[in-house]
């Protein structure tokens, strides 16, 4: 099976420690991870802020990137939602039937890492070791737009050493939201701060989650909330070992 | 008809829709009218932005929002997940609905033709200027000098109470939480729960001050116990259901088959209103119909549980017309535009027709917890609300209401004909900045950094030196500091509140490109903080 890992702009350009645990759990696992150097983005960026046609080559490039691959993996439940919910729609406005076609073939070859993990490679223990109390956040397109379920909290439980601890109203969003972090900065802030209360409720030493984006938002404010919480990425938890 | 033949009309003379506007729209957008300025309450008068920093800054409302957003919610989740076939009937409620809408110019001649034989009359409003003339002139015909309305959606987006005050007549809200609004010389911010952001000490207060000039004012002890301030408000209320003449409603829905109107409400006072005043009018968006009575089983269970949260609706009127010694004398029908064929014409658009106005969706979304509904400006706030509003009016005048969302998909899982609201926001985007792009020569600073971000990334040659000369994160560093507190605009938005990573040294591509996957190798536990 040839696996790729579609590393996201956002990995690779600003935590690519995330793209590291990656490797070294894929690895570990015996998968042969090969990251094609064509990739760049999934355009979601574009398409949720109002330029679907901006995003249109970003699509292709994903689809030149990934075609021949059996399975895609990506870290980011946002990312991997992109390609199986917005691509074909977006090949289908451009007209482009071609594409159309082989955007369908990727995405259906399209993994989030706690799909790919569970669903493809059918472990749940990893082998991994992580002495926390962790929480987990399910972030908003993990849990509705792939539905990846209870998949990531399976890996977390059968990490040895992990306290986890259910987070209060986990299921609403932290207020990230893309560009509405910016553009309505007041309401992503009220949404954070109600999010960073829960989790401290939780008496967590570590929030996770299968996005780097929701992350760098709960992050972001601990951290300005000199917190002791740290935020840490589903990957990392489960690279860790002894 | 009855012995009592009404007068026609006065205003515009009825007319048939225009055929050609609905069913299969093509698949470009017409640009056929929308709902017109200066009337009714469908616009922002200014931006999200600022009304929702207004909101947030009101505790008590927060408090108040998060309560009873809270409790519904829970309600709702409840009498739901016991209902073994929800998504079947919710698949059934989004194909009803989009028949409908793929056929409307028939149901609405249907409609029209049993309406009629049934001695209604029915009425057709191009739009909101049109339907506030209609009804007022009805009412000045009846002689009447006020009305008693039951709560109806359709009345607010035109702002008839307003139109009808300008012609000397007295519309009194009957429903409980609308005449609390009324009273208050507020507006409604919420679909079904109008006064959500009141709690009982400011009703209280708002009864003590203001229902004496209204009406029968309450006793001069009264506290804010629900079961005095209920019972002050039926007194209250009483009075004038058994005094008017004429009522006014809305409808939920209107079965083809037989002419039937179905009103849903929870108080009684809608039945009062239906059934005790000489003359009954109606306002009722098109898209209000479903074609039979097996149809409307479907909305009546699903509705109750998605609104209110509850199995059965407490009181659910239907008529058809007019029955002699039986109610009202006179029925009008008027079927209101403003916006819908529009709507219905734009492809990406025209599921916001399917909406039942439950509420479901404003009460899990987040964005509306945290600011109530007056931020967006319209009488249908709320994650439809941000896309009904610019459907009806063209984004021109509601540009930032796509925007006043997460698209976190809670809406979209709790709606209960299956609205994907997330992606109709998300057009709604494009059609926002392709409307920008329009009026302005040059592109906005965004549009720039857009395309200029992806002409990078479309090249992944491009994408890497940009990566490596720190296009992407470098410009952002304040050396020494492991994060950054404090970024120039436009990131400034997100360090007001956030910190921000340090951006690494070396990009994931070019680690891999250096140790590849052999070296990937065992892993320190700990990880780093994201």
């Amino acid at each position: 099976m040839r696996v790729a890992l579609f590393t996201t702009c956002l990995v690779d350009g600003l935590v690519p420690d995330v793209g590291r645990a990656c490797a070294r759990l894929l690895e570990r696992l015996g998968v042969e991870l090969e990251v094609p150097a064509a990739q760049t983005c999934c355009g979601q960026m574009h398409v949720n802020t109002g330029y679907p046609r901006e995003a249109v080559p970003l699509v292709r490039r994903y689809v030149e990137a990934f075609e021949g691959y059996d399975a895609v993996v990506v870290p980011s439940g946002s990312c991997a939602g992109a390609v199986r919910h917005q691509h074909a729609d977006l090949a289908r406005r451009a007209g482009d039937h071609e594409l159309l076609a082989a955007v369908e073939k990727v995405a259906a070859r399209t993994y989030e890492l706690s799909e790919f993990l569970v669903d493809v490679l059918g472990v749940t223990d990893v082998g991994a070791y992580y002495p926390h109390r962790v929480t987990y956040h399910p972030t908003c397109h993990s849990l509705r737009l792939l539905r990846v379920g209870d998949r990531p909290l399976r890996l977390l439980r059968a990490v040895e050493g992990l306290e986890l601890v259910h987070l209060p109203r986990a299921d609403s969003c932290c207020g990230f939201g893309g560009t509405f972090a910016l553009k309505n900065r007041e309401v992503s802030t009220a949404m954070l701060a109600d999010k960073i209360d829960e989790v401290h409720d939780t008496d967590a030493a570590v929030c996770t989650a299968g996005d780097s984006s929701c992350l760098l938002h709960i992050g972001g404010g601990l951290s300005r909330a000199r917190s002791r919480v740290r935020t840490v990425h589903l990957a990392e938890i489960l690279a860790s070992t002894r | 008809m009855t012995a009592d033949h009404v007068e026609p009309p006065p205003g515009r003379a009825p007319r048939p829709p225009a055929r050609s506007r609905s069913g299969a729209a093509g698949s470009t957008f017409l640009g056929l009218p929308g709902a017109p300025r200066d009337v009714g309450q469908v616009r922002q008068e200014r931006s999200f932005r600022a009304a929702a920093r207004d909101a947030l800054a009101d505790d008590q409302l927060r408090r108040n929002l998060r309560r009873a957003t809270g409790t519904i919610r829970d309600r709702r989740a409840n009498v739901v997940h016991e209902v073994p076939d929800w998504a079947q009937l919710r698949a059934a409620g989004a194909a009803i609905k989009d028949d409908v809408l793929a056929n409307l110019d028939t149901y609405l001649v249907r409609l029209e033709e049993q309406v009629t034989a049934r001695g209604g009359q029915v009425h057709w409003a191009r739009d909101a200027v049109e339907a506030n003339e209609i009804v007022t002139g009805l009412v000045l015909a009846a002689g009447a000098s006020e009305v008693v309305k039951v709560k109806s959606m359709a009345t607010q987006e035109i702002g008839l109470n307003e139109a009808l005050e300008r012609a000397g007549v007295a519309a009194w809200e009957t429903d409980l939480a609308e005449l609390i609004v009324q009273l208050g010389h507020d507006r409604p911010s919420h679909i079904l729960v109008p006064a959500i952001h009141r709690n009982r000490t400011e009703i209280r207060d708002i009864f003590a001050a203001e229902m004496g000039a209204a009406g029968r004012a309450p006793d001069p002890g009264l506290t804010d116990d629900p079961a005095a301030l209920a019972e002050t408000a039926r007194l209250h209320l009483r009075e004038k259901f058994l005094r008017a003449e004429v009522a006014v409603s809305g409808a939920n829905f209107a079965v083809a088959e037989t002419g039937t109107i179905a009103v849903l409400e929870s108080e009684g006072n809608g039945r009062m209103c239906l059934t005790l005043p000489r003359v009954l009018i109606t306002v009722m968006g098109l898209e209000k119909i479903v074609p039979t009575w097996r149809d409307l089983e479907v909305f009546l269970q699903l509705l109750p549980r998605s609104s209110t949260g509850e199995r059965m609706n407490p009181y659910t009127s239907t008529w058809a017309g007019v029955t002699p010694g039986d109610g009202p004398r006179e029925f009008h029908l008027v079927l209101l535009d403003n916006g819908r064929t529009a709507t219905l014409a734009d492809p990406d658009g025209r599921a916001a027709l399917r909406c039942i106005r439950c509420s479901a969706c404003l009460n899990v979304c987040p964005v509306y917890e945290r600011t109530g509904g007056h931020a967006y400006g319209s009488v249908y706030p709320g994650p439809i609300g941000a896309v009904l509003s610019p459907q009806l009016t063209g984004v021109a005048d509601n540009p930032d209401l796509p925007f006043a969302s997460t698209l976190c998909g809670a809406c979209l899982d709790v709606c209960p004909v299956a609205i994907d609201i997330p992606s109709m926001l998300v057009h709604l985007r494009s059609r926002v900045v392709d409307a920008k792009d329009a009026r302005h020569p040059v592109p906005t600073p965004e549009a720039a950094a857009m395309r200029t971000l992806a002409w990078v990334m479309r090249d992944p040659r491009r994408w890497s030196w940009a990566l490596r000369t720190g296009t992407f994160g470098r410009f952002l560093g304040v050396p020494g500091r492991r994060r950054l507190r404090r970024l120039p605009p436009p990131l400034s938005a997100w360090t007001s509140s956030r910190d921000l990573p340090k951006p690494p040294r070396e990009s994931f591509r070019d680690w891999w490109a250096r140790y590849g996957p052999v070296s990937a190798g065992p892993g320190e536990p700990g990880g780093s903080d994201g």
